[in-house]
């Protein structure tokens, strides 16, 4: 089943001098239940704008962008909301687990929002998802007494609860060690797996975007087809966009993602 | 239960269930916010319910001066002067009867002289029947009221004032203490009650004693001015049908005494007032109140802006989980409402406690009062009711700030 259809989506800000500045631009994108697709792109270069399109927390000024079939233009404040809670789950770079609440507590905050037998049930459920991360024992413990690998296992508890058929994934592994990244991301695919739920992995890191089986790159807003291997073997800071038709179109994008990088700081 | 009925009440719940949830995370900002809610209400409920209590005391005392609602009272003349006391008496019984009026009374004062242990002296008697007592509130110190086989007593029933009964020297009313009551001729009489002092100027010994008895007493004048008894005739009838018993009776007690008679008829309660006699105590309580109130709610609305200035990534993480905006300005609309509803339950209780505590009972004049009133249920519901405007006031400008969070920004924060 097709989770999301981007044809042509285009972002565009305007800038507080009034002038446009495109953030995202001619993006075709298609995700389909249980695809692994990994996008990476330097800082600036529209991944977190173009995560939160797929997440529905921001529409596309151009272009079509469909939600299981449905034109996200098109569809209410209030539905796009609801829409997101069921079908859409968010793990964080920073975890943004909420604080003084325990896992258990955090993991039952999305069932919050959801109506009928999953609000009235919310403490099993959510306790039944610690278990499945390995967090049956510290139910009742705040985020601030947890590891850095264990925050994040509660955050993909919380992302998964009411599985949703979209996971997004921004820079999971940001904020740990090699070693628990890996762990987490196992982690991740493993539940996905489980559901059938597609993952889409915002990373840095090649080695974690080599895990997925189909590989984006985001230069300048433009998103690119790319090869694993290379990805995996390519250090961080040097993921170079393929070679540009010429010269203008090069320094174009690079001052697309200069400007990024200034709404990012604006906001 | 299924459908969107269903589904709207899992809503309501779980939006009360997010906001108690929240209110129990946040419980230390919750009790330094809610508490300075909690003492206005407190302030509010008490003033409101003490208030009911002076009112009470307020209206006992015209009672005991006017009657209670609605009494009216009648005089009795004929072109000559004063109506014959006993003819009057049939006449007033007769209009009374055809009318089925359940509560009436003679009223009047005369004057017997009583011999104390240090001499005789003129006393001031009320001359009444026994429905005075509840009609009047009379209250006694010590001893009962006029009962009807009061009337049939060779020795008649003396209720004295509290100066009277230490003049006596107070004795217990269970030795049945007697005076000498000297008018037309001489009689003993039995001190059956003791009114309690009026005021600190009450030194003067007076008494009351019923009608019945008193006539066969009284001076051989028949001039009021010079000190004769006149009553006054009154009733007690229920207040909506007062204008039209006070026209009635008047006519049939007319028609009773005969040709020449001139009978007046005319409310004295303190209903009968134009305007509400409480109205200026009302609006200074109301006053009061509502600056109260306005001071606690400036505080809350301080406390919960910051609050939610503080929790801008807590916001944007719960709309990332399906939250939409009218769940998340409900969400923070609902805690303070929550909040404030659960302070204005404790400010109520703790105010009910402190109106029904004995100090606030003596500096009200809680003594003096007969029918003490509950704690007001108006006084309640406004407490409790207050703090929940209150809430949704302090919490809207909050919920509204919540709503325009914008989501990518507050997760990014």
């Amino acid at each position: 089943m097709t989770l999301i259809e981007a044809h042509g989506v285009g972002r565009t800000v305007e800038l507080p001098d009034g002038r446009p500045l495109t953030i995202l631009s001619s993006v075709d994108l298609t995700v389909s239940e249980s695809d692994r697709v990994s996008i990476v792109g330097r800082s600036g270069s529209g991944k977190s704008t173009l995560l939160n399109l797929l997440g529905l927390l921001d529409a596309p000024t151009e272009g079509e962008l469909a939600f299981l079939g449905h034109d996200v233009r098109r569809i209410g404040s209030g539905a796009r909301d609801r829409l997101r809670g069921r079908e859409v789950g968010f793990v964080f770079q920073q975890f943004n687990l909420l604080p003084g609440r325990t896992a258990l507590e955090n993991v039952q905050t999305p069932l919050l929002y959801s109506g009928g037998r999953e609000f009235w049930r919310r403490e099993r459920i959510a306790r039944e998802m610690l278990e499945r991360v390995g967090l049956g024992e510290r139910l009742t413990t705040k985020p601030e007494r947890l590891s850095g690998g264990e925050q994040q296992r509660v955050a993909i508890a919380r992302a998964l609860v009411r599985r949703p058929r979209l996971i997004l994934a921004d820079e999971p592994t940001g904020a740990l060690d090699l070693e628990t990244g890996a762990e987490v991301m196992a982690l991740i695919e493993s539940v996905a797996a489980e559901t059938g739920a597609a993952l889409v992995t915002i990373t840095h890191d090649p080695a974690i975007a080599a895990r997925s089986n189909r590989h984006l790159r985001l230069v300048s807003g433009r998103l690119q087809a790319t090869d694993a291997a290379a990805d995996a073997s390519a250090p961080v800071g040097s993921l170079h966009p393929p070679a540009t038709p010429d010269a203008d179109a090069d320094a174009e994008a690079i001052a697309i993602a200069e400007a990024d990088a200034d709404v990012e700081a604006v906001a | 239960m299924s459908g969107w009925p269903a589904r709207t009440a899992t809503g309501m719940v779980s939006t009360v269930v997010e906001a108690l949830e929240e209110l129990r995370i946040h419980r230390g900002r919750v009790l330094l916010s809610l508490i300075g809610v909690a003492i206005a209400v407190c302030a509010l409920a008490t003033v409101v319910g003490a208030g009911a209590i002076a009112e009470q005391a307020g209206r006992e005392m015209q009672e005991r001066f006017g009657g209670r609602p609605a009494t009216v009272s009648f005089n009795a003349s004929t072109g000559s002067g004063a109506v014959d006391t006993e003819a009057a008496a049939t006449a007033w019984q007769t209009a009374l009867d055809r009318h089925g009026i359940e509560y009436a009374s003679r009223s009047g004062w005369g004057s017997l002289t009583v011999q104390f242990a240090d001499g005789a002296v003129p006393v001031s008697m009320q001359v009444v029947d026994p429905d005075y007592g509840v009609m009047h509130r009379v209250r006694l110190m010590d001893g009962a009221w006029f009962s009807e086989r009061d009337a049939d007593r060779l020795a008649p029933a003396v209720i004295v004032n509290e100066a009277f009964w230490t003049r006596l020297g107070s004795p217990p009313l269970a030795s049945h203490p007697t005076v000498e009551l000297v008018g037309r001729g001489t009689t003993t009489g039995v001190i059956t009650g003791v009114t309690p002092a009026q005021s600190e100027w009450d030194t003067e010994p007076t008494a009351m004693i019923l009608t019945d008895a008193f006539v066969p007493l009284q001076s051989a004048t028949t001039d009021p001015m010079m000190g004769a008894y006149s009553p006054s005739y009154e009733m007690w009838i229920p207040d909506g049908s007062a204008v039209e018993l006070t026209e009635s009776v008047k006519q049939a007690f007319k028609a009773e005494l005969g040709e020449g008679a001139t009978v007046d008829g005319w409310r004295s309660d303190y209903a009968a007032q134009e305007g509400d006699p409480f109205l200026p105590i009302k609006l200074l309580v109301v006053g009061v109140a509502v600056v109260i109130l306005l001071l606690g709610a400036l505080g809350l609305l301080t406390i919960a802006l910051v609050t939610v200035r503080g929790r801008i990534r807590e916001i944007g993480v719960r709309r990332s989980f399906g939250a939409t905006a009218g769940r998340v300005f409900f969400s923070v609309l609902m805690e303070t409402v929550v909040g404030t509803f659960v302070a204005g339950v404790v400010g109520v209780g703790v105010a009910i406690a402190l109106v029904r505590s004995p100090l606030m009972g003596m500096l009200l004049g809680g003594a003096e009062i007969q029918d003490m009133p509950g704690f007001p249920v108006e006084a309640a519901l406004i407490g409790i009711g207050s703090a929940v405007a209150v809430g949704a006031l302090a919490g809207l400008l909050p919920a509204l700030g919540a709503v325009r969070v914008k989501v990518i920004d507050a997760i990014r924060f």
